[in-house]
């Protein structure tokens, strides 16, 4: 009882409910039919909204008007970059990987750069630099038509006993995600500087290192996030980001961390990912519009969070 | 508490009031060496006609940037106003023109669901942050399921206001400069205008001293809903037709346009008179500059990136003299 009582006062669960909620009504509107199906597609497109929820997660935590608006922008720019460097070979999966991955860090450390250097609030920087990204990618990856290689694009669908292997890694990722953030000093600082970047600074914490570390992550995971993407939906895409500025800071907030910062959690992100997926499959199963879809999903993001409520005292 | 207050402490009183006016002139000073680099580029450009080219689509980023500072002046964010731009241009371009009474009640309404969301982020204490981006959706939704397709027509008066030529000097320069007067007037030289911005600086002095936070919560994001409503009909006055998508790349150029206008994200620092020239820096760099300059138009939205890089590098640089 005492068990049922405490799982009920953790905020994250209740995205699991909701995403539990929702799978019963669309199986019981298809009648049964689909309902594992349903699960696996789940899985495959959540765990791109969690690689880049986690990284949006550590940033948020950083305190108030810490959030990485370059999401979108480096996540197109790494799907370019992976493409061409792969350039549909097998041989050089890895290769494209680290590009991309070196390509994501390099924006997160221009974040950082421009946060420090200028002064400014950090989501003022990620804006500036995600325009110029953006426009980077336009220049660079227009018309880029270079499919995956074979053998990546059959990585990112592989599935074990139903379960997609990426999420399988994904899973893996958070926990040790989930450590660093609980148990490792990196974690321990982001989250005493969300609670009070004086009070950290003070107690000898390297403040600037750890922002400086925390943006880089980001950066890092948005273009890991864009090679996967790229993988796959078969193909590079300057505008493939573009719908993970919301869904990234909606996992983070609907998964319980707090936007005022200092506090994070890891498992609230699967849950409020796998809700808003759900939510989109619900939809579309149902056969609602474009429009309805997307004036739906805003009033349940909308509704989620009037809900939840906010903090106390911000 | 954000890492400012820790690196910049509080510069000493009486100190470099010269450089606290380089500050303020910073907006109007970008805004000149923009004119002057396409003066020098193209001297064509600088006549009655060339600026009612150029500046013509600068007048709805204004309004648009002038609604963002409201939001901006009580210490939040909007990042739903683009699609909301967007919204009002379907409604102008469907509603309005084919039943104008219909279409006028659909506005005023979008303009209380503005201020009600106003007192859903204070009553609920909510992160504006994320119930803007959810209302982003809302609004876009609405949109497409009014105009699947771009298309429909800006109703006659709306295309012939806009349309209009007065003598001498162009509408979008006689537009800007009012905007920012009446904003000016009403924000900055009103005794409730200092409340509201009061509020930014210090919510719970303002509480205390026996005014409505709540009351104050909604009507700045009223007046945001009302010039978004101006901006999404300006807007299709100059384009005559809509398009759900149109006005998506509002959001984030009217947040960069109040903080190349010398506005701050936190304290109710903001400037509607900046607010306006930063809108009309940026949309004047972002275009007719880099044609002149024979820069490919890939390049338009790193302009805008590039310029708030240059004049945030600048302020640094005023604002350490000014210690």
């Amino acid at each position: 009882m005492t068990a049922l009582r405490r799982m009920a006062s953790t905020p994250w669960i209740w995205s699991f409910v909701g995403a539990l909620l929702i799978w019963l009504a669309t199986v019981a509107f298809t009648g049964g039919y689909g309902g594992g199906g349903m699960i696996t597609a789940a899985l495959s497109l959540a765990v791109f909204m969690v690689i880049v929820g986690t990284g949006q997660m550590f940033v948020i935590t950083l305190g108030p008007g810490n959030v990485d608006l370059s999401l979108p922008a480096n996540i197109g720019l790494a799907s370019a970059v992976a493409m061409t460097v792969m350039n549909g070979q097998d041989s050089r999966i890895a290769l494209g990987l680290l590009a991309a991955l070196a390509c994501g860090a390099a924006v997160g450390v221009a974040n950082y750069l421009l946060i420090w250097a200028l002064r400014i609030p950090p989501i003022i920087a990620t804006l500036s630099a995600s325009f110029i990204i953006h426009s980077i990618d336009i220049a660079y990856g227009r018309g880029l038509q270079i499919k995956p290689p074979p053998g990546f694009a059959a990585f990112t669908n592989i599935q074990i006993l139903g379960i997609p292997l990426l999420a399988l890694l994904t899973i893996l990722f958070t926990v040790l995600a989930a450590l660093a953030l609980n148990r490792m000093i990196y974690g321990r600082s982001v989250l005493a500087i969300g609670q009070n970047i004086r009070a950290a600074w003070l107690a000898g914490i390297n403040v600037g290192w750890t922002r400086f570390a925390t943006y880089t992550l980001c950066g890092t995971l948005g273009g890991l996030d864009g090679a996967l993407l790229a993988g796959y939906f078969r193909g590079a895409n300057i505008d493939i980001g573009n719908e993970y500025l919301l869904s990234s800071i909606a996992v983070v907030v609907i998964g319980g961390t707090s936007v005022a910062g200092g506090k994070a959690n890891v498992p609230g992100i699967w849950g409020a990912s796998l809700f808003l997926v759900l939510l989109l499959t619900m939809l579309n199963t149902f056969g609602v519009s474009a429009g309805v879809r997307l004036l739906l999903t805003g009033l349940i993001i909308v509704g989620v969070i009037a809900a939840a409520g906010g903090e106390e005292t911000r | 508490m954000s890492v400012e207050a820790v690196e910049r402490r509080a510069p000493r009183a009486g100190a470099a009031g010269r450089a606290r006016m380089l500050r303020s002139m910073l907006p109007a000073v970008s805004l000149a060496i923009v004119l002057l680099a396409i003066a020098w580029l193209n001297p064509r450009a600088i006549s009655y006609f060339g600026f009612n080219l150029m500046l013509n689509l600068a007048i709805p980023i204004a309004l648009a940037t002038i609604a963002q500072m409201f939001i901006i002046a009580v210490n939040e964010l909007d990042l739903s106003i683009g699609t909301f731009v967007g919204f009002v241009g379907c409604v102008t371009a469907t509603w309005l023109r084919d039943a104008p009474l219909v279409g006028i009640l659909i506005l005023i309404g979008s303009i209380g669901i503005y201020a009600l969301l106003g007192a859903l982020i204070h009553l609920r204490n909510l992160p504006s942050i994320v119930v803007t981006l959810g209302m982003s959706f809302v609004w876009q939704g609405l949109a497409v399921l009014l105009l699947p397709k771009p298309g429909g027509k800006a109703p006659e008066w709306l295309s012939a206001i806009a349309g209009y030529k007065p003598p001498f000097i162009p509408l979008p320069i006689i537009a800007a400069i009012l905007i920012a007067l009446v904003v000016h007037v009403g924000l900055m030289r009103t005794s409730y205008g200092a409340i509201l911005r009061g509020t930014g600086g210090n919510a719970t002095a303002i509480g205390r001293a026996g005014w409505s936070l709540l009351r104050i919560k909604v009507t700045m994001f009223a007046l945001a809903g009302l010039f978004g409503v101006l901006s999404g009909m300006t807007l299709i006055g100059i384009t005559t037709s809509a398009d759900a998508n149109i006005g998506n790349g509002y959001t984030l150029l009217a947040i960069a346009g109040v903080i190349l206008g010398g506005g701050e994200f936190v304290g109710g620092r903001v400037s509607p008179v900046g607010a306006v020239i930063g809108a009309l820096t940026l949309a004047l760099a972002a275009s007719p500059l880099l044609t002149f300059m024979k820069i490919p138009p890939d390049w338009q939205v790193a302009a805008n990136g590039i310029i708030l890089i240059i004049v945030l590098a600048a302020r640094v640089l005023i604002s350490r003299r000014e210690r």
